[in-house]
Order: C-alpha cells, then structure tokens, then sequence
C-alpha cells in the first residue's frame, strides 16, 4: 500500500487537472490544469526510475549498484522544461486575450477547453 | 558518400539553424535574411530528394547518435540512444513536407512584406519545419513527444501572429489547450510503454512488445493524441478555428502537419502495434471516424461564408478520405488481400494530394484575401475579370478536391473507392456523395467570388513569385493526375510495402 502510494498521488492530481480542464471557465484556471496534469505526468515518470535505497546513477565510485533510473529522470527534466514553456505562451496569450476583451471567462467568448 | 550518411540528420538540423541564425541576419538586412532561409530550404529540398532517392534504392537508412552499435553501450538489453530510421514511408512524407514549406516560404516572402515582425515569423515558421522534420524522421518515443512539443508552441505563436484580432489570439489559446493536453498523452504512453519494457525505440518496442492489457491503453492514448493534432472528427473543433484566422502560409504548414501526425499515427498502429492487437477493431474505428469526418467536414463547409473556415471545413473532409483507406486497409492486416494493399495505398497517396490540393486553394484565398482585404466571399465577386489566372488556379485546386477526372484527387479517391467497397459498400457511398457535395460547395464559392459584376474597384496586382508558387502547385496537381501510375509504382508503392512489412522496420535496428 505504502509502495503506491505516489501513484496514487499521480492519478489524484492528474484527476485534478482534468477536472480542472473540463469544468473551470476562467482561462487562468484551466491553464493551471494543464500544468497540474503535466506535474502528474512527470511525477509518474519519476516514480517509474524510483528504486527502493537507489543511488543517483554515477557508475564512478560508485558505493553500490543499487541504482536508480537515470532515463526518466532525463526525460522528466525535458518535459518540464517543455511545460514551463507552454504555461508561459498561454499566460501570455491569457494577458491579450483580457487586454482585448477586458475578459477571461471562456463561457463569454465562443472559446472553450 | 560521408554526406549522404549524415542526410536523416542534416535534414532536421538545417532548419533548426537556420531559425536561430533568422533573427540575428534580420538585424542587418532583410534581403540576406531572406536569401539566407531560401538557400537553407532549397538545400534541404535537394537533400530530402536525395535521400528518397537512396532509401528507395538501397533500402532503410538508420542514423544513430551515440553508440553505433548496440552492444558498445550496455552488456545487456537494447540501449536508450537516439535514433532517425528512414524508410520509403518516412522519406516520402519528408519530401512532401520540404517541397510544401518551400513553396509556402516563397509565397510568404511578397505576402507578409509589410509586417515589422517578420525575423520573428520565419524563426518560428523554421521552428514549425524543423518540429515537423523531426516528428516524420525520429525513430524513438521520446523524441516524438519532443518534436510534437515544437510543432505545437511554434503553431500557437504562429497563429496568435495578428495579434490585433482577438479571434487569433482565441484560436491559438484553444490550440495549445488542446494540442498540450495531446502531448501529455503521448507522453504519459511514453511513460507506460517505458515502465513495461525498459525501451524507447520503437524498432525495439516493436519486437519485444507482448499484448498486454496496459498496451491497450497505450494505443489508445497515442491514437487519441494523434487524432486531435491530425482534427478528425471527434476533436475537429480547433481547426476551422485555427485555419480562419492563421496567417495562409502558416495554414499550408499547419494542413502538412497535420499530415504527418497522421502518418505517425498509421506508423503507430502499423509498425509498432500491428502485429499483436485487435487490427479489425481498430481498423472499423478509424474507418467509421473517417466516414464521420468526410460528412461532418463538408456539411458544415456548406453554411460557411468565410471562405478560409470553409476551406478548413473542406480539410476535416479530406482527412476523412485518408483515414478511411489506411483503416479499411487496417481492418485485413497482417494477411492483406490485394484490396487492402490498394486501399492502404490510396490512403497513402491521398496524403500527398490533400496536400498539394489544400495548399493550392488555401494560398489562392489568401491571395484574394491579399488584393481586395475581404475575407468573406458575400463581399467579393466578379474577380475573375481582374484576375484571370488566380480564377484558373481555383478552378483547379476545386477540382482536384473534390475529385473530378483528369486531376490528382480523382486518382487517390478512386483507388480508395474502389477498395473500400469490397469491405462495406456504405463506406464508399458516403465518400462518393462527400465528393459530390464538395463539388457543388466549391462551385457555389467560384461563382460567388470569381464570376458576376465586380464589387471593387480597389484590387490590388497579384505579386509575381505568389503566382509562380500556386502554378507549380497547380502544375503538379495536373501531371500527377495525368500519369498516377508514375506516382503510385515509384513513390506509393515503396512506402505501402514499408509500411506493411514491419518485420523490415525492426531489422534493419536491432
């Protein structure tokens, strides 16, 4: 039980961000879904390399091999960075979209998620 | 040959380059910068032609960064590298995709000329290529995902590029919603297939995969992601959207890829997944998504008055027309009859002519949209007294799309018809009549817009190079419709085979 527990985390906050997605009108909102979901997703990449008493994986002097996963921990930074990246273009877009409306509320505008 | 072996990557590294060298050669002339970009394209032009040219020859090119062989790495498994495999499909698709963004460069060039933002528009516009590139050459999950995530930011910034039109900035906030939910897909599948088999390739993946329950799952997850960026039906609500208010020759890139997501999703289900999951189920979902879209695209092009949303009503019908030959030819495989071979490379070879096609008609709207400033075909007519060869050029691309004879749309359609209707009548007769009301929507926007008495008199002269750009377009929509069998025994029918054989696929990586 203890074992899955950050899985559970993972579905709780990608459940979260879904919600997030499909019931919240403000834009603000509904991109802080998207990241949340992201985080789950990245949270799963990493619980995918965890290793129980794993060290980082530096083969050099290394005290044992009881390692963890180097791969997912590589692919979880790309993915954050790719997800700092699109939280950023969509607030931005959220800032013209309010200049020009003087609204964010999707339920206003024909936009929807 | 030293250079030919580095081709697959080059391919993928002059673009990029070239977009982050946009800006900086901006600053000093504008001329430079543009002589700069057209030099790198037409360089990666001759290079993707080169590379067909040998793959179709000597067989699949793999291009390895990192350890060339699989044992130097690790003593056990199969190592994380990165790896570009290229087969006939794969090649293919990348010519398409260069020979598109090169046109659509040249038409930019006269048609953008009065923006203050341009270094910023082609770096983006590069960024868009180079994203595309990679997602049609990448032989591995991961990068997917990373090239998907290029494709998507660089289209939003794209899109939003009339900032001043609140519309723009709606259209690309609701494409990058729906394009990163896409991506957090793929790469959660990313997740789970790395969970079950320690791989990342997908050569690799393919011969180790087992048919278990969360593979499913996994097919499920790319096929919802891929379907989204691709627009057919269920999650088509972005692209008229999108295709209405993006400048046109981001349009043209953004139609080629959604061309290539469609090709990694049949790479997907083909290569990957073929051998061991449920191929008739997947193969009636998509077909039956193929046959919603061909009539949901054009029932709704039937209502539009805004020429460039009913071309992109027109777009979700023509993806339909591709979905329902390569799932009909799913539904068989891997024991192919020779109907499914054909419908598989219908579908294929509609891929290329949804692409010259769209491309034709999208960048002669724009040009209407260029010289008289109306968007809306009710406010235009009689234009085919000023503009005589912009009037032949639509009539062209209106007959290659809804597959009139002697045009390149008629060769693909009926080859899917023909094959279709060996699995489902019904199939082929809605496709038949999508065609058909195709046909009578386009008539009804040529005669709104070209014939009658002019409206204006304040028309602009067509730039020369945009009419260069939409004649060759048009000049290959022409020969390819005169002599298919030069296309279909030469390029289709190499990457049909590569695409059913995924034995080949996995061999030539491991």
């Amino acid at each position: 039980m203890l074992n899955n527990l950050p899985f559970i985390v993972v579905v709780i906050l990608m459940a979260l961000g879904l919600y997030a997605l499909l019931f919240k009108r403000n834009l603000i909102k509904i991109v802080m879904g998207i990241h949340v979901l992201g985080s789950g997703v990245d949270l799963f990449l990493i619980e995918l390399g965890y290793r129980t008493g794993g060290i980082a994986p530096i083969f050099t002097m290394a005290p044992r091999l009881e390692m963890v996963l180097p791969t997912p921990q590589a692919l979880t930074l790309t993915s954050i960075v790719i997800n700092l990246a699109v939280v950023a273009l969509m607030l931005s877009f959220i800032i013209l979209i309010y200049q020009h409306y003087g609204s964010i509320d999707s339920k206003k505008r024909r936009l929807k998620g | 040959m030293i250079l030919l072996e580095h081709v697959p990557l080059l391919l993928i590294a002059i673009p990029l380059l070239t977009a982050f060298a946009t800006p900086v050669l901006g600053k000093v002339n504008s001329f430079l910068r543009n002589f700069w970009i057209i030099t790198a394209l037409i360089s990666t032009e001759l290079m993707g032609i080169w590379l067909g040219h040998d793959v179709l020859k000597n067989g699949i090119r793999v291009y390895t960064l990192g350890a060339k062989l699989p044992g130097l790495t690790s003593p056990v498994g199969f190592p994380i590298r990165i790896i570009l495999e290229v087969d006939a499909m794969n090649a293919f698709i990348a010519m398409i995709v260069i020979s598109i963004a090169l046109i659509s460069f040249i038409y930019c060039m006269r048609f953008m000329e009065w923006s203050r933002n341009l270094d910023k528009f082609y770096t983006l516009l590069l960024l868009l290529l180079t994203g595309m590139m990679g997602l049609t050459l990448t032989g591995d999950f991961f990068n997917m995902f990373v090239f998907f995530e290029i494709v998507s930011i660089s289209s939003a910034g794209l899109i939003a590029f009339y900032v001043h039109r609140g519309e723009a900035l709606e259209a690309a906030f609701k494409y990058m919603v729906i394009s990163s939910i896409g991506a957090l897909m793929v790469l959660f599948a990313v997740g789970l297939l790395y969970a079950q088999y320690n791989l990342l390739n997908m050569a690799a993946i393919a011969d180790s995969i087992q048919n278990s329950f969360v593979d499913k799952v996994v097919v499920a997850l790319l096929l919802s992601a891929f379907l989204l960026k691709a627009g057919s039906v269920p999650v088509h609500m972005w692209k008229p959207d999108v295709y209405g208010e993006a400048p046109v020759p981001v349009v043209v890139l953004l139609i080629t890829s959604s061309l290539v997501s469609l090709f990694i999703l049949f790479r997907i289900t083909f290569t990957v997944f073929g051998l061991i999951i449920d191929t008739a189920l997947l193969g009636w979902i998509l077909a039956v998504l193929g046959i919603l879209s061909i009539f949901l695209g054009v029932t709704m092009a039937l209502i539009q008055s805004n020429l460039k949303r009913l071309i992109g009503y027109s777009a979700i019908a023509e993806i339909g027309y591709v979905l329902l030959g390569l799932g009909s030819g799913l539904i068989g495989f891997p024991s192919l009859s020779e109907f499914g071979v054909k419908a598989i490379s219908g579908g294929i070879f509609h891929i290329m002519n949804d692409a010259l096609d769209l491309s034709l008609l999208f960048l002669v709207v724009g040009t209407i949209i260029h010289i008289t400033g109306k968007r809306d075909m009710n406010q235009l007519g009689g234009l085919a007294r000023h503009q005589p060869s912009l009037a032949l050029l639509f009539l062209i691309g209106m007959s290659a799309i809804s597959g009139l004879p002697p045009f390149n749309g008629f060769a693909s359609k009926l080859m899917i018809y023909e094959s279709v209707y060996r699995f489902n009548p019904f199939l082929t007769i809605v496709g038949v009549l999508g065609s058909i009301v195709m046909l009578a929507i386009f008539v009804k926007v040529f005669v709104v817009t070209f014939l009658g008495i002019p409206r204006r008199k304040d028309i602009k002269e067509v730039p020369e190079s945009m009419l260069a750009m939409m004649g060759i377009l048009a000049l290959f929509i022409i020969v390819i419709g005169l002599f298919p069998n030069l296309f279909v025994d030469n390029l289709i029918t190499p990457a049909c085979q590569a695409l059913i054989h995924p034995e080949k696929y996995v061999e030539a990586v491991l």
